[in-house]
């Protein structure tokens, strides 16, 4: 199953990545040759098995106390970030 | 308009009441300066992990008890993945093919009285996003991470509202119910309560939906009343013209009273839904279900079923007053010192001069200038006819805003009622002789002039004398004259 | 030779004062500094840091205390999170992010006493068999630096192979173990999926991912897994269950241990691997276990299985590199769309690209059934029939690669061909079982390496196999030459 270029694009602008023009054929034929390869599992008969999201059965989620255990380090977290402006991350204008 | 017929679905957010987020032990606080209530896992750091809050899944559980819904036993969350500032890890973690409440149902009263089933179709839990913010801010947008993480619980209403006004008497029900159940502080103002709205037309009688517009991120009743109008005469008016219209996400802009279209939002997002592998099933028993059942208070509907039944009061003031746990709480208070017999009066002040200086000062009704206690001092002195109900509503203000109790009030200001029937008889004896012409008409059958005499005796006491007393002799000394 | 020592060996002479902490230390940097440019198998050295902890750690053995690890140096894998220390998970996304807290391997570690060295080399966030789509570059396999060392976890797999520590963690998610430990002649032990935590280890595919650890001797991995294990409050899928004492487990005799030589694994094998399996399956039998051959029908399926379910998560959980909060950002971007596109673009190398593609393009609408569903469900089938083989034997055993090191370059332009490295590894991953790679001869001059797999939990039982093994043979204390 080959992917076009358009379709490569679309993912790319879904997972918000820049490819270049030099980039694109290379990424296509790779991509292309990926879903290829993984494409042999539709052969796979499965039926009515139930898909398996985490390793381990019999595992349930559990639950934390409703209890406050962080305070404030923004000076250390923010310290590393690439723009910050009165304690806000600041980005490009978004318009809504 | 009247050949279409209005769908309505109404998409509610309230923010959980917990002290904590619900996958982190940031605070949940409102109102912290940016980005200091917010640690690494909601700040999306490389490596944390989400642990799910309990409360959160106390507060979920409540509400689907409380609408009659089926509470999953097993319970899946699932990551919407889409870029967006304000959404630090690049997905949220929702709940999607499973959610934690499926379906369930609320009984809402509408305007004119009527009940009306409004089915839910299901309820879950998910993160918050965190705000971004644009004033002040030339070319950038700044972004505050500390409501990111906050538990909410996603409430996805059927499509079963017809108009503006049902969907606001919906949101009011859902509205009383999560205060009530104490899971949501209602705060509309602080984001607490937030609503989308799924509008959409259709020619009356067609049974397939035409398509929709979402709404997004009303918080007040009256945007919601106004957006939906606006989008609903937007909506006709494109069709009729010979339009489409187009499923996207809109904003309401209450300063211009219209909905636009979001820029940001245009494209359809294939958000990716896939169950979190961070995150194992909940699993919920049925003594954690019992646990939680056993915390349910009175619920809205229970609490007017009991008003109605016990005071007498008509559905729609029962209903009025448990809007709120704290107003019926108020009125039992005052109905315990004034006694049940006299329910109707308790509930009418309670209702009108009450609420009326609540709303007028903005005060909540917890923090009320007049306690119950006041309140009741007051109604027994015109149920022992010390006053009239007129003079009542002066001494009420006089309360509210010198804070002193209605004895006081009435002892001070001279306002006790006359009802020394000599007395009476020599105030109208005076009128009347001051009044030799109306008394003439009012004789000769002008019935309506008995009001002009009543209004000059009140006048001449100060609004003290006795209004029954007034009114029987009054009419004993005009005589003659119409049905006297 | 100090280097050549095992860890019980040092922690001995460390606690009877005949070396201290500083000094063992000084040793290894010394070595590191002559050593490791030919290798490349480090992003960061901290021999300040790691001289102070030394220090603290001669100070705790001066009171008296001991401690299996206390003193002992250690090589962190670049993906995990170290307080106030570069880490940078191979690429260029976090080439300026100091971390501002300690993985809790991290800090597991750091409490018993151990003395970081630095941060190893890695594939790009973990992804890759040959350390060869690391930023930083290429690692070299210290028994011939033209052949790559095998990846993820390349760098912690050289460094361990040319003595530059006792050993180095690393983590594993379809083999990044494993197969380098296999590659370079060490043991390599991947856990049980949630027998360790992964809070700060950064996220590739949180289903598969698991922390190990690479040493010279089983004897060894027991004692750092004895540390490195345990429930975790932070990780909701670390487990909470005892960790058994793993060094006296060590000792048990293999009468009667039930060992499976799967059939899929032993199909295709090339003539000179399959007679190191042979010489050490007799090993075994002589040793007093059985063998008996088991099928896992569905493991051919256990890769395309993984090359869709690990680009999956990792699309979602590297979303969160996004140049907003911390990591790399891109030069003046014009729009928030540039923003992101190009600080991701520019930030990923060519491998986590396409698995990001990848991943986005099984999830996306009209796939996911087809892929991700899919292969979540060849997952179960493949558990399953790891399950049921495990009720015919103890541990399955089989070669950890297909053939020894290749040359850095000849793979790395064809993605396929690189996936099919992990063919013996992945199901591990997929089942969440325990894995262990170790020596077991040469082909070629090149170490290969043997690999047992247990059920859930059995690490004891594993590392009993491999340490009993390493007492009936040597291929594990060889040394590439001039690392001797």
């Amino acid at each position: 199953m080959s992917l076009t270029r358009h379709d490569v694009e679309k993912i790319a602008h879904l997972a918000r990545l820049s490819i270049t023009e030099q980039e694109m054929p290379v990424y296509v034929s790779s991509l292309s040759s990926i879903v290829n390869f993984v494409d042999e599992l539709s052969r796979a008969e499965t039926g009515a098995v139930q898909p398996m999201a985490h390793p381990l059965e019999g595992q349930h989620q559990r639950l934390r106390h409703d209890e406050v255990t962080e305070s404030d380090h923004h000076d250390k977290y923010q310290a590393i970030a690439p723009a910050v402006a009165a304690g806000l991350y600041v980005v490009p204008r978004v318009i809504d | 308009m009247s050949n279409w017929e209005v769908v309505i679905g109404l998409e509610i957010h309230a923010q959980l009441a917990t002290k904590s987020k619900i996958f982190s032990g940031s605070p949940t606080a409102y109102g912290a300066p940016p980005n200091t209530q917010a640690d690494l896992v909601d700040l999306g750091f490389p490596g944390v992990l989400p642990v799910l809050n309990q409360r959160a899944v106390q507060m979920a559980v409540k509400f689907g008890l409380a609408i009659d819904a089926t509470v999953a036993r097993r319970s899946v969350f699932a990551r919407k993945n889409y870029f967006y500032p304000d959404l630090p890890k690049g997905y949220q973690i929702s709940q999607y093919e499973l959610p934690i409440v499926a379906r369930g149902s609320l009984k809402v009263m509408l305007d004119d009285g009527a009940v009306k089933t409004i089915g839910i179709t299901r309820a879950h839990l998910e993160e918050d996003a965190g705000k971004s913010l644009h004033e002040g801010l030339a070319n950038v947008t700044g972004i505050d991470l500390n409501r990111a993480g906050t538990p909410l619980l996603e409430i996805v209403s059927e499509p079963d509202m017809r108009s503006a006004k049902e969907a606001v008497a919906y949101m009011k029900k859902i509205h009383t119910l999560v205060r009530y159940l104490e899971i949501c502080d209602g705060n509309m103002q602080e984001g607490s309560f937030r609503c989308d709205a799924n509008v959409s037309v259709r020619p009356k009688g067609q049974e397939k939906f035409g398509t929709r517009a979402e709404i997004k991120n009303l918080n007040s009743f009256r945007f919601v009343e106004k957006a939906i109008q606006y989008e609903v005469a937007r909506q006709v008016e494109l069709i009729e013209s010979g339009g489409k219209v187009v499923q996207e996400t809109r904003l309401y802009d209450s300063d211009k009273d219209e909905t636009r279209s979001m820029r940001s939002k245009e494209e359809a997002n294939d958000y990716r839904y896939f169950p979190d592998p961070d995150l194992l099933p909940v699993e919920i028993d049925e003594p954690f279900i019992a646990a939680v059942r056993a915390t349910l208070p009175e619920l809205p509907d229970q609490k007017a079923a009991r008003f109605a039944k016990d005071f007498a009061l008509s559905a729609y003031d029962a209903g009025v007053l448990s809007a709120s746990r704290e107003l019926g709480a108020y009125f039992e208070a005052v109905i315990t010192g004034i006694g049940a017999s006299h329910a109707k009066l308790a509930a009418n002040w309670v209702m009108g001069e009450l609420s009326s200086a609540l709303n007028r000062d903005n005060v909540d009704i917890e923090n009320s200038k007049v306690d119950p206690a006041q309140l009741t001092g007051l109604l027994r002195r015109i149920v022992d006819e010390t006053i009239s109900g007129k003079i009542a509503k002066e001494v009420f203000e006089a309360m509210w805003s010198e804070g002193k109790p209605a004895d006081a009030i009435i002892e001070a200001k001279g306002l006790r009622q006359i009802t020394d029937a000599g007395a009476i008889e020599g105030v109208i004896d005076s009128v009347i002789a001051a009044n030799p012409k109306q008394l003439a008409d009012y004789r000769s059958g002008k019935d309506k002039l008995f009001g002009f005499f009543v209004g000059q005796v009140m006048k001449a006491t100060g609004g003290k004398a006795n209004p029954a007393q007034l009114n029987e002799l009054l009419k004993t000394k005009l005589g003659g004259g119409g049905d006297a | 030779m100090l280097h050549n020592l095992f860890i019980g060996e040092l922690a001995e002479r460390l606690t009877k004062r005949q070396i201290s902490s500083v000094e063992l230390t000084r040793h290894f940097l010394s070595r590191i500094e002559r050593l490791n440019p030919g290798l490349n198998a480090f992003i960061t050295l901290t021999p300040e840091q790691a001289l102070r902890d030394a220090a603290a750690a001669d100070a705790r053995l001066a009171t008296g205390e001991t401690g299996p690890l206390l003193g002992i140096p250690l090589i962190h894998k670049d993906i995990f999170c170290t307080d106030g220390v570069k880490t940078s998970c191979g690429s260029r996304m976090l080439d300026n992010f100091v971390a501002p807290y300690d993985a809790t391997v991290v800090a597991r570690l750091k409490g018993a006493g151990t003395v970081m060295l630095g941060k190893s080399n890695m594939d790009e966030f973990a992804m890759g068999s040959s350390n060869e789509t690391s930023y930083y570059g290429p690692v070299k396999n210290p028994w011939d630096t033209t052949k790559v060392p095998g990846g993820s976890s390349g760098g912690s797999a050289a460094a361990t192979a040319a003595r530059l520590a006792p050993f180095a963690t690393g983590t594993d998610t379809g083999g990044s173990i494993r197969q380098p430990a296999a590659l370079t002649g060490v043991t390599g032990l991947k856990p049980t999926y949630g027998r360790v935590s992964r809070f700060g280890m950064i996220a590739f595919a949180s289903s598969l991912d698991q922390a190990g650890v690479f040493t010279r001797s089983a004897g060894d991995a027991a004692a750092v897994l004895q540390v490195m294990a345990g429930f975790d409050a932070r990780d909701s899928t670390c487990v909470d269950a005892p960790v058994p004492d793993y060094s006296k487990a060590l000792g048990a005799p293999l009468k009667g241990l039930k060992i499976g030589l799967l059939r899929e694994f032993f199909e295709g094998l090339e003539p000179r691997n399959a007679a190191l399996i042979e010489d050490a399956l007799t090993i075994y039998t002589g040793l007093g276990a059985e063998t008996r051959e088991v099928s896992l029908p569905h493991l051919p399926l256990s890769v395309p299985t993984y090359y869709v379910v690990a680009p999956a998560e990792c699309s979602s959980n590297l979303s969160r590199f996004d140049g907003v909060r911390f990591g790399y950002r891109c030069k003046d971007p014009k729009d928030l769309m540039d923003l992101y596109e190009r600080s991701r673009g520019e930030g990923f190398g060519a491998e986590v690209k396409r698995r990001i593609m990848t991943g986005t393009y099984v999830l996306s609408a009209g796939y996911f059934d087809a892929y991700y569903l899919k292969a979540q469900k060849a997952r179960r089938m493949i558990t399953d029939d790891f399950r049921a083989a495990f009720e015919k034997v103890d541990l399955v055993i089989g070669p950890t690669t297909p053939t020894p090191a290749f040359d850095i370059g000849a793979k790395i332009n064809d993605p396929v061909l690189m996936y099919l490295n992990d063919i013996y590894t992945i199901g591990a991953n997929l089942a969440g079982l325990p894995g262990v790679s170790i020596p077991c001869g040469f082909v070629d001059g090149l170490p290969m390496g043997l690999q047992l797999v247990g059920p859930h939990f059995a690490e004891a039982k594993l590392l009993n196999a491999a340490h009993q093994y390493q007492q009936a043979t040597d291929w594990h204390r060889h040394a590439p030459r001039g690392y001797e």
